[in-house]
This record gives structure tokens, sequence and C-alpha cells, in this order.
């Protein structure tokens, strides 16, 4: 899943009708230190995500897997807030991953 | 499916309902050689992997066909398997 923050939300009036009743929020991609990336999407918001939350995002066909988006034309849903991330695995052992 | 290594986890209390229960690892995929290949990503862990573990994991729907309800389990990403050894021929440059 990809690590976003929410940016902002979009409204429309006129779209298809099978989107009717969904949020759409504006997500930044965003690394491990939760810095911007250049890389923005629209996803639909299943977990009631709010401003500024980093959230996970499920992208693709999976995008349809919620009760919420099934069947309908949506490829990214967010479907977790992140409370917390630890990355433990310093840079430095990464070099003989498998030995 | 890909080679990864598992550098990381992620909490989230609030999360799809067919998640609860599930780790969230982060993982960095890897080449053959084990060399950093790309950016880390997020994947649901299905198999218990553990810090520092080399996994492979399966991508796009097919993610959540580990799942007892696949049609509703919003993943992108699952590590389905714990690698113990790799061996890559010499020939395959």
């Amino acid at each position: 899943m990809l690590l976003g923050r929410v940016v902002g939300t979009i409204w429309a009036t006129k779209k298809d009708e099978k989107l009717e009743g969904m949020k759409f929020q504006i997500v930044r991609a965003v690394d491990l230190d939760y810095r911007p990336l250049n890389n923005f999407l629209v996803a639909v918001d299943s977990v009631g995500a709010g401003a500024g939350e980093i959230v996970l995002i499920a992208q693709g066909s999976s995008g349809r897997l919620t009760w919420l988006t099934k069947d309908k034309p949506v490829d990214a849903v967010i479907m977790a807030i992140v409370d917390r991330l630890d990355v433990e695995v310093p840079e430095s052992e990464w070099e003989e991953a498998l030995k | 499916m890909n080679i990864a290594k598992v550098i990381g986890t992620i909490w989230a209390t609030v999360k799809d309902d067919h998640l609860q229960g599930s780790k969230l690892q982060i993982i960095q995929p890897l080449n053959e050689k084990g060399e950093k290949m790309g950016q880390p990503l997020t994947a649901v862990d299905t198999v218990g992997a553990g810090q520092n573990e080399v996994v492979f994991y399966v991508t796009s729907r097919e993610a959540a066909l580990g799942f007892p309800e696949p049609l509703l389990t919003p993943v992108d990403a699952a590590i389905v398997g714990i690698i113990d050894r790799v061996e890559v021929y010499s020939n395959s440059e």
C-alpha cells in the first residue's frame, strides 16, 4: 500500500452516478519520514480520514475491495489511518540482506 | 512476486474492518543480489514475518486472496512467504 498525507478534498456534483455519496480526498505520497514526494492522487475515503492525517491507500483494482467502492469506477481507496510508523532496520544493515 | 526485506511496521487502529488483527509491515524491494530496488512500500503480513527477514510478496488484487473475504479486503500488497535461501545461477546475467 502507498503511504500518503491527506492534503485536500474534491467535490464534484457532475460525476458518474455510481460515485454518489463518496468522499474524494487529495492525497500526497510521503516517504518513511513523512516528507512529501511529488506524487498526488485522488482516493475515495472509506475510513473517514481528516485533513493532514497520514493514511494508507490501496491502488488498482484493490481499490474496489471495500463495501463502499465495490463494483464502482474507483482505483484508489484510503483503507487505514496511520497511528505510528517504526522503521527498525538501519540502512547500514542492508548490504548483507541475502548473504 | 518480488523479493523484499522487512524494514519496519505500521500501527493503524482505524482501518478497514477486514484488516483488524492483520500486521502491516514496511518492506523494501530487493533484486536477486539483495540490493535495494525501488521505493519501500507497505504490505499486509499473512505469514508472520519478523523484522529484518527477507520475504516475497504479491501485489495487486491478488494480495487479498489470502484473506477470508478477498472481495472485501482492500490490500494491494501482501507478504506471502519468508525466504530461507536464494540461489542465483551464474549465467543469469
